[in-house]
């Protein structure tokens, strides 16, 4: 780009950085389906203070179609590893799977959503996983709209801010077939089923 | 790199044909590029004439029906749930959809594109070979629940309309036809005409249709005098001409040549005169649709006056049966247009028996059919079991009046064996003494089976429990059954004794799942669908509709539609128990009609995969109205 460093006034950004900012200099266009990504982070913990990412997994959605190809399937390599949670999303820390540094994994999660809606389940947690990762690259936030299925299911239902429903609560309700729970990818296509789903019915572009 | 969600497709994509014949890592290199696609209730995915998709489809959950539109009517023909295949046409065809595929609910579709699985297709034979197959044939029964894993066609333009399924057929007409300019000189049109055989030409300008010259405008305008022969055509021509669209049924081809008078319709592309030509529809081909139609054949009958005459319909009958399975008529349909012809011969011959006899009966009677014939479920040639009833007359007339009527009886059976009905083995027809008698004696008789029900007795209850009327006097039938109605009414013992009888042959699947096949005999290793899947359907729909006190519904299928709308509740068992008979007298049709037998014994080695899975479904269903007869009619205790 001939103009870019222009824009580096204030800040001497990295390179993955700029180009995830140059998604958003965009219109947006009409003719083209708007594209959403789902995603969700295996973490070792709730905590975004302490806890860090095991693994990502991402799904885009064009119009009514999950799009299988275009996702994303990361494992991260870690130092903190807590024993009790491994059970639960079955991610060993010497696993068979090919691991990357977080940094890597990042960079690569900025690259496959560009300036996607983000959707997730209690989207808020995930996203703010990712911002703790960005932090310590000392870049800034995510900057991509984001809408949370819980959050929909209570605009689609009426429901009060404080009723809350859990993924595999979601999934009964509107029939999506649960398998794979607690990956990160089986729970992204999970949960886009249910995006698919509460997006026809909320009438969402 | 590790996609989890494909693997995830690949795993159910495995289950199902074509997909099992790949090895997994393809499936997942398949499933790679697949889309997951969300459908609400009533979305269209494609209708009739859309392009085709770059995708064909894989039902993940939910339901998509398939329909056609023929006179502007949609039907629905087949309906895919989970694993079944459709949009398979861009694989083999350039054109557009010939069906209009919606969701019935809500459904999650695997979307795979055309592209990435042509490769596999040509270097597969097996895949190749099961969309071909599937693509070139219509599934077996649009209705049949228990189609898993046979694809849909939509090649084959289908519509199913009540008895006159054959009238709605789209017509078949010339494609190519002759046509004139309205300069052409009358003499050489009409020598066109004469070369070519043909009795109309229609006259073109710029290929939109402007008029038509026919044999009549020939006759009436030119061989009178009345215009010179050498003048243009179009001063002749029959102008408008009548045009119609494609497609058109064959009633509709009727109704319009009655309406205009016509005996020449043009088809063009959109209907109306301002489009292109596509062809010609003449009375003839109106005739040639309509041969061995049921209706011709149901006239011929009632024309006949000797026996092989008789023989010529049924023979043609076979033939009739085989184009309606061909063109995916649903069995029980095909089912009562049979029986209808069977009572139609029945009935002639009686007729013509009568005339033999050269005496008029003495008294009034009734001929019936029974068995099941008398259910009308007779596709393929079986015996021939009827029974006849006739009037109480004074006691010193008996004897006589007896005589007449097994002469009668015997001139009757002997002419429908020379039809092609055999004999009754168990001598079950009306020239037998047994079975030819009064109404009294008749009531006697039944009484006596249904209040002392011996084993014997419930053998006769299953064959003449199923009456038809067929000629006579219908009230003497009606006598017959006032008194059955009246006799077995809170008869428990009698239930008893027909619920054992019904549970006599268990359903037909051993523990694993595997075929019951006859041990040994002449039919070793074949599998008998006659008693052991067949009758026990037919055994529990007569003891239901008895205890119910249905009168006049002899047909087993009509018997459980019945029975589904007086009992809402089981409606689901009843309903599944009519498709299950509807799918096993098809496997039989099929199989009497392949090996010119009466179809009751199946080679499990001739049927392919697909069909034994078919024929295993369609065993569900006995199991279960078995065990609701058990507990209905507490047969528990009762053996």
């Amino acid at each position: 780009m001939v103009f870019d460093w222009f824009k580096k006034v204030s800040k001497d950004y990295p390179k993955f950085w700029e180009n995830y900012l140059e998604n958003f200099e965009q219109e947006p266009s009409e003719l083209q389906p708007k594209r959403y990504v789902v995603f969700d982070c295996e973490t070792t913990g709730l905590d975004h203070r302490k806890d860090v990412i095991l693994s990502i997994g991402a799904v885009a959605v064009l119009d009514n179609a999950l799009i299988v190809n275009d996702s994303l399937e990361l494992f991260l390599k870690q130092d903190l590893y807590k024993t009790e949670t491994a059970s639960i999303h079955g991610i060993l820390k010497e696993g068979k799977e090919e691991k990357i540094v977080e940094a890597e994994a990042i960079i690569r999660f900025l690259e496959f959503i560009k300036n996607a809606t983000l959707i997730g389940h209690n989207v808020n947690f995930d996203i703010e996983m990712i911002n703790q990762a960005l932090k310590r690259l000392n870049v800034g936030k995510l900057k991509n709209d984001s809408m949370d299925t819980d959050a929909m299911y209570q605009k689609f239902k009426g429901l009060q801010e404080d009723q809350h429903s859990t993924l595999d609560e979601l999934c009964k309700i509107l029939k999506v077939e649960k398998s794979d729970r607690h990956t990160a990818s089986g729970d992204a296509y999970i949960t886009a089923l249910v995006f698919l789903k509460l997006k026809k019915r909320l009438d969402i572009k | 790199m590790k996609n989890s969600i494909a693997e995830r497709i690949a795993d159910f994509l495995k289950n199902f044909p074509p997909f099992f014949s790949l090895i997994y890592t393809e499936l997942v290199a398949i499933s790679n590029e697949i889309q997951v696609i969300h459908v609400e209730k009533n979305h269209v995915l494609f209708k009739i004439g859309d392009k085709t998709h770059p995708f064909f489809y894989i039902v993940k959950e939910g339901a998509i029906g398939l329909s056609v539109t023929s006179d502007a009517e949609e039907t629905l023909i087949d309906k895919c749930d989970e694993g079944d295949i459709l949009g398979l046409r861009p694989f083999f065809a350039k054109d557009n959809y010939l069906m209009t595929a919606k969701a019935r609910e809500e459904s999650l579709l695997y979307a795979i594109p055309i592209e990435v699985f042509k490769p596999y297709v040509s270097q597969n034979a097996e895949v190749l070979n099961f969309l071909l197959e599937s693509f070139a044939s219509n599934t077996r029964n649009p209705y049949d629940k228990e189609n898993k894993g046979k694809l849909i066609s939509e090649n084959v333009i289908y519509t199913e309309q009540s008895s006159e399924i054959q009238y709605f057929q789209p017509i078949s007409y010339t494609k190519t036809p002759i046509t004139a300019s309205g300069k052409d000189i009358v003499k050489f049109v009409a020598q066109t005409m004469s070369q070519s055989k043909i009795g109309s030409v229609i006259i073109q300008e710029n290929n939109l249709p402007v008029g038509i010259v026919t044999d009549k405008d020939l006759r009436s305008k030119i061989a009178t005098g009345l215009f010179p022969i050498d003048i243009p055509v179009n001063q002749i021509m029959s102008a408008p001409v009548i045009t119609v669209p494609e497609n058109i049924s064959i009633a509709e081809t009727q109704m319009m040549m009655l309406k205009h008078n016509v005996g020449h319709l043009c088809v063009t592309v959109d209907g109306t005169n301002k489009s292109k030509i596509m062809g010609i529809i003449s009375e003839h081909d109106v005739v040639v649709a309509q041969a061995n139609n049921p209706g011709v054949l149901l006239k011929q009958t009632k024309r006949a006056t000797r026996s092989k005459e008789l023989k010529a319909v049924r023979e043609k009958l076979n033939d009739l049966i085989q184009n309606s399975l061909d063109k995916n008529i649903p069995i029980q349909h095909i089912s009562s247009l049979v029986g209808e012809i069977n009572i139609a011969i029945t009935k002639r011959a009686v007729e013509l028996a009568i005339e033999k006899m050269e005496k008029e009966p003495p008294t009034r009677f009734a001929w019936m059919n029974i068995g099941s014939q008398g259910r009308k479920e007779q596709l393929l040639m079986t015996d021939q079991d009827n029974a006849l009833v006739f009037e109480d007359v004074e006691e010193q007339h008996y004897d006589d009046v007896k005589k007449y009527f097994l002469e009668l009886a015997e001139k009757v059976t002997k002419t429908l064996h020379k039809v092609g009905y055999e004999f009754c083995p168990a001598e079950m027809m009306a020239n037998n003494p047994m079975w030819c008698k009064s109404v009294t004696d008749w009531n006697k008789q039944y009484n006596s089976w249904i209040n002392k029900p011996g084993e014997k007795g419930i053998l006769m209850c299953s064959i003449f429990f199923d009456y038809d009327f067929i000629v006579g006097d219908a009230s003497l039938v009606d006598l017959i059954s006032e008194n059955i109605f009246a006799n077995v009414h809170n008869n428990q013992l009698f239930y008893a004794y027909l619920g054992t009888d019904a549970l006599k042959n268990p359903p037909p699947l051993g523990f694993f799942r595997q075929f019951l096949v006859e041990e040994d005999g002449e039919h070793k290793d074949t599998f008998d669908i006659k008693s052991r899947a067949l009758m026990p359907l037919i055994d529990a729909a007569r003891l239901l509709v008895l205890s119910q006190a249905i009168k006049g519904i002899n047909n087993t299928y009509q018997r459980y539609k019945k029975l589904a709308e007086l009992e809402p509740q089981n409606a689901d068992l009843f309903e599944s128990c009519a498709e299950a008979f509807s799918t096993l007298t098809l496997f039989r049709t099929e199989e009497g009609l392949a090996n010119n037998n009466n179809g009751r014994y199946l080679n499990l080695n001739e049927l392919s995969k697909s069909d034994k899975v078919k024929l295993k479904n369609a065993f569900q269903p006995i199991r279960a109205i078995q065990d609701a007869i058990k507990n209905r009619f507490q047969l528990t205790y009762f053996t």
